[in-house]
């Protein structure tokens, strides 16, 4: 017997292409499932990822399911599938606004909101978070603290407002003093 | 009068985490007549792989103001990491129209930092192949390295290519070149091409799947029997120095190909000591590649 798929319509969301185009994805729908995208995939060779699989269920609105996929967060972000897709649909970009989508949809992982908090709060996504970096930096002549926002205050004030006016505060549930997503 | 002046992008991971590789480039470039500005208050360029993953509009804005910093100092950005160069290309690029400027330098605002898109980012391969030149960077070396090598150059350095200045993404050499030049033979090897497997997040949330890339690469590099791996981005030096200790740790294997940032090799050559190219602060030993040579650390 072979089990018959039933797809549930109300959950289509035809809309999902749309954005996808007005976002620049301008080729998505020339597609044509060709596969040169998951068959050059170096994470999808050791892992569950069918690039050509979230861009199928992308373009027939499965909104849901396409970003609440932990395959979403498998690429590497390489661009090998960019550079070869034969419709030069930019599949990597793709990916990364799907992410984005995903990420609003509540979806993010907390080491990546770690990140984000980190980011938040220094300037660095990978800052200065112990002595032991600082005096690795002196024993090989350099000042202890870089040139960076580490060592102008200021700087990391024109960040945080940066990062208030986009939102992004609020889109990783960043809340003064408190970190919900340690890493 | 230097020849040639950049801004000096550092980003997170090169002052943070690995300074030899800052270190190394501060004594080396200005033998090839560069001299180096510091961006003051630079942040992360942000990161291609997680910021622009969860907000792309928030990682064009901290990238346009970074580019503004570098604007205001009147240079082009010379960068060691191929994230941040993937990251300040794309804003160099995007910010080329006006409308998205317009809409960026909105949220700039406040910030003091407006952008202009007066300046372009320079990968350290472009600065030294292009602006440099083979003949200078070989009249600097005084110690030829002889020995084998495998050559990472990995995925933002190349892609995507309508952005980069190179014209082509596969059977890349000009990294191999540049190693040539200091008296190394490079070899060829499986999967040469292939991600190191930090990016897009993966390092910080998918371990296994991100070292499993470090596996299959550091096996093909043990099989071409190299004595070294010599990188030009310390994302992918992170990942294959990090990589290869957690895997060890984790599996009971036994993986130590020494990792090496391309400014590294080129400081033995040109007569600096291992120890002031930080060679001694690495997670992989890299003993046995200095002994081949006739050094230690």
């Amino acid at each position: 017997m072979i089990d018959r798929r039933i797809i549930d319509g109300s959950k289509i969301d035809p809309e999902l292409a749309d954005e996808m185009e007005k976002a620049g994805l301008d080729r998505i729908r020339s597609c044509i499932q060709c596969g040169t995208c998951t068959g050059s995939c170096p994470s999808g060779r050791r892992t569950a990822l069918r690039t050509r699989q979230l861009i199928r269920k992308a373009l027939l609105g499965f909104r849901e399911e396409v970003l609440s996929d932990p395959n979403l967060w498998l690429c590497t972000t390489c661009g090998t599938c960019t550079e070869r897709c034969p419709r030069k649909i930019d599949v990597t970009e793709a990916i990364l606004f799907l992410r984005n989508l995903s990420c609003e949809a509540g979806y993010m992982r907390p080491q990546h909101k770690g990140v984000s908090y980190k980011l938040i709060e220094t300037g660095h996504a990978v800052p200065i978070d112990d002595d032991k970096w600082k005096k690795m930096r002196e024993d090989l002549g350099l000042p202890p603290l870089p040139p960076t926002v580490h060592s102008y205050p200021k700087a990391v004030k024109e960040v945080q407002h940066i990062i208030k006016k986009t939102g992004f505060d609020k889109l990783v549930n960043y809340k003064e003093g408190k970190e919900d997503g340690k890493t | 009068m230097v020849k040639h002046r950049y801004s000096f992008f550092l980003g997170c991971v090169i002052p943070n985490r690995l300074p030899q590789i800052e270190a190394a480039t501060r004594l080396v470039v200005p033998k090839l007549d560069i001299e180096l500005v510091e961006m003051k208050g630079a942040s992360c360029c942000p990161a291609p792989g997680v910021i622009k993953s969860f907000d792309i509009d928030t990682w064009l804005a901290l990238t346009a103001r970074n580019i503004a910093l570098s604007e205001e100092n009147g240079l082009d950005i010379l960068v060691l990491c191929n994230g941040c160069y993937g990251t300040l290309i794309a804003g160099v690029a995007g910010l080329k129209d006006p409308d998205t400027r317009k809409r960026v330098n909105k949220i700039l605002k406040g910030t003091g930092h407006q952008v202009k898109g007066t300046i372009t980012a320079k990968h350290l391969v472009e600065v030294l192949y292009m602006d440099v030149g083979k003949e200078a960077i070989e009249e600097t070396v005084v110690n030829p390295i002889d020995a084998r090598f495998a050559i990472h150059v990995g995925c933002h350095l190349l892609k995507p290519a309508d952005i980069r200045p190179w014209g082509f993404v596969e059977d890349f050499m000009l990294v191999d070149e540049l190693v040539e030049l200091v008296g190394g033979t490079t070899v060829d090897y499986k999967l040469k091409d292939m991600c190191c497997g930090a990016g897009g997040g993966l390092r910080s949330a998918e371990l296994e799947v991100s070292n499993d890339m470090v596996r299959e690469k550091i096996e093909a590099m043990q099989r071409a029997k190299v004595d070294a791996l010599v990188n030009v981005c310390n994302f992918c030096h992170l990942q294959f120095d990090v990589g290869q200790m957690q895997l060890n740790n984790q599996y009971g294997t036994d993986y130590q190909v020494p990792v090496l940032y391309y400014t590294q090799l080129l400081g033995l050559a040109q007569g600096f000591t291992p120890k002031q190219m930080g060679l001694d602060k690495h997670y992989i030993s890299t003993k046995p590649f200095l002994e081949k040579i006739g050094m230690s650390v």
